[in-house]
């Protein structure tokens, strides 16, 4: 197999995972976790701090190294193939998205063309973008000006402008108001309709009731995967968060 | 195959020229930035090129001439003529000459023997001789080989005519730092680059952190007055700077063999006094601005960069034009140099630094007096 | 005499109108919530009670003493917990507590009754760097700081943003225990299920004040019906409710969408069979009791495009 090919995965497959674990020296960060995702899922990572979310994740995305274990991320391997992954996921984390001393179209154009997306098409797409989330008379604002919610619905946007088959979203939506949450949430949807795989790790618990399926990490290990309906009724709890706190009390990772 | 790789190439293109750009819509849009990279060289240039020049003009002199003959005069006239020394004084003895560098009336008194004219026709002791003040050596170095140059030139011209039998060469006499030791000039000016750098800039910087990183807030909502928490900011870096002082006068008299001639109280009063002034310094600066970012700024390129170029670092102070003299007066710094090498090297007493010694303490007062005013209770 | 009193205050901040005619009151020993999103003046307002900025308009008092005239009295006797972790990072948990014990002119010792049920959480870690805490246990020990001079009146903005749930849940406890004591609590936060853990509320967005009440009186004030509809293809589920005729506003809330009507709701029956010939299977409709977020949705609504 050569270093550019795919492997082809039953079933929609687009996230697979086999007892991937990443160790920093004695200390197990990702303990053997495995899981599938398929193609249009919205899919929740949760997990408190510490958990080993953001090891993991960072994996699948192709920037650290595995210490065992195997994953393929859009066919790809994580190990050997993570730079044929990073140009077809997308990325947005809550810490960063979009530079705030450039305008609104300028980001855009920027993250298009670091995503290979061909030159002639920016333009149009571009406008076409701005028309479907209403921002265009914001063309030419200066990111810094907007709304923290408008940044978000942007960058989100952004991330996949290049249509990729996955989005990975980190703590996406923090401090925003409800109502700008849920358009977040809308825009996710819609993505998610058109195919695109939705990766998220979030904090809120009622965030995670959006999800097809969540995953539950404590300590390093996947406790819990499932639907979050199924999960409600094997924990007997009325919404996602008693379901976290149940799962959450035996953890020994916390501070 | 061809074509992938073409494709590639202009794949990391495109990317790569998506960066470019970016980054000068980073430039452009923050105007500290722009203002360094576009208007601090041209200051530069203007600075280098026009107003700090190594060429020293109308320079006061001063001339012991008790030969008085025809030949001696007409070296002194020649001195004269052109511009680049002012007679400003005739002394009627050599020890006068001391007292007039004491007094920064002169930068170099000539001295001829007495029957020059004479003794020169008759082989016997001629002899001119420059003394200049060594403590500047920049300065010194520049007017007496100008001088030299003269007083050769027409020597020669004399030669030519037979007037004079042979050559008398100016003996140079450096007062205050006979070998030219340039360790002499720039130690006061290291003295007062680094405390300048601990108090003002170190304490601003520090200030500033808080502010930014929000702690200031917390301090504030405190029953601390919001001046103890200014002030403990100072206390630690007042310290550093006199172990720093210590340091410096340790290094410089037992290893450079700096002299310390002069009075070593009035040294670390003045120092005292200098420190001072720069922790108000910074304190202001802290006033000024919210980030740390501005306060390392300003202080380097409005307090360190006037310093050494206009202190007399590194530049003959003689001849900048009258209004970059005027900021150099402005800057605390020139000052204590001055008054430092005065202490230091020319080994001066109290009486010599009076005019620096309440320059400084003037500043002082005016400055936390600024910053007091300017320093908010609140947030905004 | 209510702890904390603020009457008509304006502020403008940086063009914009941060806060606009804003009024409350807490008493002691309430815990009073200001819910609403980042950029709704939640901060200003809290910045201008602690006395570190000045309104435009308006008086406001603390434990009585003027925010503007008397505010040295009022920095003695308020506990300040800005967002963002204000502590010193690179200072161990210990030294920070000191710290802040000793501008406070008081010892960790003499109060250390009120903090000890929270600090006993922390301090196996009180040799490490505040900087590397986790989030959560940065809020216990700000909270500790801002607790450790027994002050009568707490200042929390947002404390509990971007904490895991399980440590903002302990969090809210601790206030509760707080608020036992007689200590007056402002608290701010953007999540809407935090607001039901207060006695009294005040939701905001632009600088206004959209409703003030307790929890209960908001929610039965709601005024309108509200179903919850689920299917099994949810996306769609929002699109085909917005159109359908009898539907005012359809939000998403997780698992289900929340919808209210404008006019009379009609049958269930008649919703059903829309979504079913529209091809959605497993369909579940439900009335529901209304709750906090979706108050502020609708009381909000009106400002907002979809």
């Amino acid at each position: 197999m050569s270093k550019r090919d795919p492997i082809i995965m039953p079933d929609d497959i687009v996230i697979l995972a086999k007892d991937l674990t990443k160790m920093y020296g004695e200390f197990t960060a990702v303990d053997h976790i495995s899981f599938d995702i398929k193609k249009g899922e919205i899919f929740g990572f949760l997990g408190a701090n510490g958990a080993g979310k953001t090891t993991a994740m960072r994996m699948l995305c192709g920037l650290s190294k595995s210490t065992s274990g195997q994953a393929w991320v859009a066919g790809y391997d994580i190990n050997r193939q993570s730079e044929q992954i990073k140009k077809r996921i997308g990325y947005m984390s809550q810490k960063f998205a979009l530079y705030e001393d450039l305008q609104v179209w300028e980001n855009i154009r920027l993250y298009a063309g670091i995503y290979g997306v061909p030159e002639r098409e920016i333009g149009p797409k571009t406008d076409e973008l701005l028309h479907r989330l209403g921002f265009e008379s914001e063309k030419y604002s200066l990111v810094k000006s907007l709304p923290l919610g408008w940044k978000q619905k942007l960058s989100f946007s952004v991330a996949i402008f290049h249509e990729p088959s996955i989005v990975f979203l980190d703590e996406p939506t923090g401090g925003v108001d409800p109502a700008t949450r849920r358009q977040f949430w809308e825009l996710i949807y819609q993505a998610a309709d058109r195919g695109i795989t939705v990766f998220v790790t979030t904090h809120y618990m009622d965030e995670a009731e959006y999800c097809d399926r969540v995953s539950i990490m404590v300590d390093g290990r996947i406790e819990a995967l499932d639907s979050p309906g199924n999960l409600k009724k094997a924990y007997i709890a009325k919404n996602m968060d008693e379901v976290f706190h149940q799962l959450a009390r035996g953890a020994r990772r916390k501070a | 195959m061809e074509n992938s790789n073409l494709l590639k190439a202009r794949e990391n293109w495109t990317f790569f020229m998506a960066f470019v750009r970016k980054e000068f819509h980073h430039i452009f849009r923050d105007k500290t930035s722009m203002f360094i990279l576009l208007v601090m060289p041209i200051l530069m240039l203007v600075l280098f090129g026009y107003a700090l020049n190594t060429e020293v003009k109308n320079s006061k002199i001063a001339v012991y001439d008790p030969s008085h003959d025809e030949v001696t005069r007409a070296m002194v006239e020649k001195l004269q003529i052109n511009n680049y020394f002012i007679l400003h004084k005739v002394l009627n003895s050599a020890s006068e000459a001391e007292k007039a560098f004491q007094s920064g009336e002169v930068s170099m008194v000539v001295v001829f023997s007495d029957h020059f004219y004479e003794n020169l026709l008759h082989g016997g002791y001629a002899q001119i001789q420059l003394l200049a003040d060594g403590s500047d050596p920049n300065t010194a170095n520049i007017i007496t080989s100008y001088a030299t140059n003269i007083l050769s030139g027409y020597q020669m011209e004399l030669m030519k005519t037979d007037k004079i039998p042979y050559l008398i060469t100016p003996e140079i006499k450096l007062l205050y730092n006979p070998s030219m030791v340039a360790a002499y000039n720039f130690v006061p000016g290291v003295m007062g680059m680094i405390l300048l750098l601990i108090c003002a800039m170190m304490t601003s910087v520090s200030i500033t952190r808080e502010k930014e990183r929000g702690t200031m807030e917390v301090l504030l909502v405190s029953p601390m007055k919001p001046l103890y928490v200014i002030l403990s900011k100072a206390v630690p870096y007042f310290f550093l700077s006199l172990v720093n002082l210590a340091t410096i006068l340790l290094i410089a008299y037992f290893i450079m063999h700096v002299p310390i001639a002069g009075s070593l109280f009035w040294l670390i009063m003045i120092s005292l006094v200098y420190i001072f002034v720069c922790l108000t310094l910074g304190l202001l600066i802290s006033t000024m601005v919210e980030t740390q970012m501005a306060a390392l700024i300003i202080s380097a390129m409005g307090l360190m960069m006037p310093v050494m170029l206009m202190s007399g670092m590194m530049f003959p102070t003689e001849n900048m034009p009258v209004y970059i003299r005027w900021i150099a007066d402005v800057i605390p710094a020139r000052w204590y140099i001055e008054a430092i090498r005065k202490l230091m090297i020319m080994g001066l007493g109290f009486s010599a630094i009076i005019q620096e010694l309440s320059v400084l303490v003037g500043m002082g007062i005016v400055l936390i007096i600024i910053s007091l005013r300017k320093f908010k209770i609140r947030l905004e | 005499m209510p702890a904390i009193k603020a009457e008509h205050i304006f502020k403008k901040y940086k063009k914009v109108q941060a806060l606009n005619g804003v009024s409350l009151e807490v008493d002691e020993g309430e815990i009073f919530g200001i819910i609403g999103p980042d950029g709704a003046g939640k901060t200003t307002l809290f910045r201008i009670l602690t006395t570190l900025i000045l309104a435009d308009e308006g008086t406001a008092t603390v434990n009585g003493f003027d925010v503007v005239k008397e505010y040295r009295s009022i920095r003695e006797c308020v506990g300040y917990m800005p967002g963002r972790f204000s502590l010193y990072q690179d200072l161990t948990v210990e030294e920070n507590l000191n710290f802040f014990a000793t501008v406070f002119r008081t010892t960790v010792e003499e109060n250390y009754e009120l903090i000890k049920d929270i600090y006993v959480q922390i301090e196996p870690f009180k040799n490490r760097r505040a900087g590397a805490l986790s989030g959560g246990m940065k809020q216990k020990l700000a909270l500790c700081c801002a607790l450790i001079h027994k002050p009568t009146v707490l200042f929390l903005d947002e404390p509990t943003t971007g904490v895991d749930p399980v440590s903002r849940k302990e969090f809210w406890n601790m206030l509760k225990r707080l608020k036992k004591q007689g200590i007056a609590i402002l608290v701010s936060t953007p999540y809407m299920d935090e607001a039901s853990l207060c006695d009294r509320i005040a939701l905001i967005q632009n600088g206004q004040f959209l409703k003030t009440d307790t929890p209960q009186n908001i929610v039965s004030e709601f005024g309108t019906e509200l179903w919850s509809v689920r299917s099994n293809q949810m996306s769609k589920l929002l699109k085909d409710l917005r159109n359908h005729k009898a539907v005012d506003t359809c939000f998403a809330f997780g698992d289900t969408h929340h919808i209210t009507f404008k006019n009379e709701p009609p049958l269930e029956e008649e919703l059903n069979d829309y979504l079913h010939a529209l091809g959605h299977k497993y369909v579940y409709i439900r009335p529901i009791e209304a709750n906090v977020e979706d108050c502020f949705m609708r009381l909000s609504g009106k400002t907002l495009q979809s």
